[in-house]
């Protein structure tokens, strides 16, 4: 049995109408499982139903093979790290960290020494007397980080954490909770909307749409063979283009794209016959813009081009699709180009309208 | 720049305006005359000597102190739940509530009056003190509940969250971190709703009673007998006291900003 189970969750903020339906996902003991989504997918929602801010109205939460479904979430022993940081503006940072161990009864000196350990692991040794408006918010964060993990819990739960900080600092603060993760070995739920910073972080992702789960995978998986067209878009595949099935070879697919043949290769659709209606995903980057015929083109229009310093972002119109092409590496952007092409393992088939 | 000669006037009038009837009060309480003047005439220190020997004006500053502290008091100790619950929870009839409680201009203050009047006196026969403290109270309710619901909803919410996670009951979560971080809300609910118990004539007028009365009522009926600048000299000091108190509030807790 898994760390962390919800089974068929029903949970939401108005009675009648649930957020979340007949939900269910399990943890396993050290494991970092990111939930992503776009906002109002739900994954706040399965966050603070596992925390005991909302109770489930149907199904059970299990945490470490014991019943939490109706245990408030003061008794829960679940660490909670948010967007906003959410310190207590009027608590130094050393009884910001303490806050939860007095909540314990740990006596003085225990307090003293553990809240001095976990604030070196953040780095913020020399900290202890200032208020939380006298830092920067990574500092904030860091702490945030801290009084969440100085207290043993069973299960840290992130918010969005790196949300609110600049490019560069959020890079480095998940290098650092990366770290921790694995020192500490806590098991960790972390909801982001960012594909970067779950594939990055996560041992698995789930990706969570309206309300359910569209898949659950590595973050390799995830990324490369998206199981749905929502994955797809969502991890990137931003290209679709519209054709007809012409035949089915093994594992190959030969689709006809306004006249020309492209050649994909089939992960699962079973099923498919000539003549089927299909669409075809693909990233950006792994297109290219050429000029010599060969393989798997399409004849395009550059509409304009955006330069991007190691990059040129090119849009281009195949027929009545525009589509989406970056070129990395030195390219002369003034140069004109006859025809996209895409290799046939990076085309991902959906049937039309749904997966 | 520019500056627009129609606005500079606008804003001369409106200071003229606001600030007009302190600068007139406050120059004729220095008058010599027996007779209230604008501009005075002479100058003496002798009405404010006067405010100090009338012994009813003494008795019923106490009582308008002691019943505006009390019914602050009750008003914020009720107002503070009421304000907690509407910013964070959401229930059937919340607007309903949401609506009583943050326009405490929507009924006359006479009719209030009038209305309690009714129904403590007429009905039951407490003490007079005891009627002018809950009808006090409950017209400062609105205030204290609009003012802690404006420094609640600035409040990340989160922060309780966290709070609780950590092992804080709410009731303890609301103690140990929302509460010093709305204290500047409700010293404003508390000024604001003092001054305006202090202030309050309507109200008053109808719940007081033979030997019983708040410093306003009293002015008032010591200015249906008088015209000399006793009345002038006493409101300058209410004026006084006032602006230092809330300049004090403002200087060391900012309180404008929930007001």
């Amino acid at each position: 049995m898994a760390f962390v189970e919800l089974k068929n969750i029903e949970a939401g903020y108005v009675k009648g109408s649930p957020v979340l339906k007949s939900f269910s996902l399990s943890v396993e003991k050290g494991e970092l499982l990111s939930l992503l989504g776009p906002s109002g997918c739900g994954k706040t929602t399965t966050l603070r139903t596992i925390a005991g801010f909302i109770m489930a109205e149907k199904g059970s939460v299990k945490i470490g093979g014991r019943d939490y479904t109706r245990i408030p979430p003061n008794k829960r022993n679940i660490g909670l790290v948010f967007q906003s940081y959410a310190l207590f503006p009027h608590l130094s940072v050393f009884n910001n960290v303490a806050y939860g161990l007095r909540r314990r009864k740990v006596d003085r000196a225990t307090i003293r020494r553990k809240v001095a350990d976990v604030l070196k692991l953040v780095s913020l040794e020399h900290f202890e007397e200032r208020l939380p408006s006298q830092l920067s918010g990574g500092q904030m964060q860091r702490v945030a980080l801290a009084r969440s993990i100085v207290i043993e819990p069973d299960l840290l739960l992130l918010d969005e954490p790196l949300s609110n900080l600049d490019a560069k600092l959020r890079v480095e603060m998940r290098a650092e909770l990366s770290r921790l993760q694995r020192r500490l070995g806590i098991t960790m739920i972390y909801v982001t909307h960012d594909q970067i910073e779950a594939l990055s972080l996560s041992s698995r992702i789930i990706v969570i749409n309206e309300g359910t789960i569209e898949q659950i995978g590595t973050p390799e998986v995830i990324y490369q063979k998206p199981a749905t067209p929502f994955v797809a878009r969502f991890m990137g595949f931003d290209n679709r283009l519209s054709g007809t099935v012409i035949r089915i070879q093994d594992d190959r697919v030969l689709v006809n794209v306004q006249g020309f043949e492209i050649k994909a290769i089939l992960e699962k659709i079973a099923g498919l016959k000539r003549g089927h209606q299909v669409e075809l995903f693909f990233r950006p980057d792994d297109a290219a813009l050429v000029n010599e015929k060969r393989e798997n083109i399409l004849p395009v229009k550059v509409n304009y081009y955006n330069f991007q310093g190691n990059s040129i972002q090119y849009s281009v119109n195949c027929g009545e699709s525009e589509l989406n092409v970056v070129m990395v590496g030195k390219h002369d952007p003034q140069k004109s180009y006859e025809f996209l092409c895409v290799p046939a393992d990076k085309l991902i088939v959906e049937t039309r309208g749904g997966g | 720049m520019k500056k627009s000669k129609a606005l500079v006037l606008i804003l001369i009038l409106m200071l003229v305006f606001l600030l007009g009837p302190f600068l007139v009060i406050i120059l004729s309480s220095f008058g010599s005359e027996a007779l209230m003047k604008f501009p005075p005439k002479g100058f003496s220190l002798k009405w404010y000597d006067k405010v100090f020997n009338i012994k009813m004006f003494r008795t019923t500053f106490w009582i308008s102190l002691k019943v505006g502290l009390l019914a602050t008091g009750t008003a914020l100790l009720l107002g503070i739940p009421v304000a907690y619950t509407v910013v964070r929870f959401r229930f059937p009839g919340k607007s309903v509530i949401e609506l009583l409680f943050s326009s405490p201009a929507i009924v006359p203050g006479l009719v209030i009056g009038f209305s309690l009047l009714r129904f403590f006196i007429y009905v039951s026969n407490i003490p007079i003190i005891v009627g002018l403290y809950l009808g006090h109270t409950a017209i400062l309710l609105p205030y204290t509940v609009r003012v802690v619901s404006a420094s609640l909803r600035n409040f990340d919410p989160a922060v309780e969250d966290a709070a609780i996670s950590l092992g804080s009951s709410r009731l303890f979560s609301f103690l140990s971190v929302i509460l010093p971080n709305i204290r500047g809300g409700v010293v404003a609910a508390f000024i604001l709703a003092f001054i305006t118990s202090f202030n309050n004539i309507p109200v008053s007028l109808f719940l007081t009673g033979p030997g019983v009365a708040t410093l306003p009522i009293q002015m008032l009926v010591y200015m249906e007998y008088y015209f000399d600048p006793t009345i002038a000299a006493l409101s300058s000091i209410l004026i006084v006291i006032t602006v230092f108190i809330v300049q004090t509030a403002e200087k060391l807790l900012g309180i404008s900003q929930y007001v």
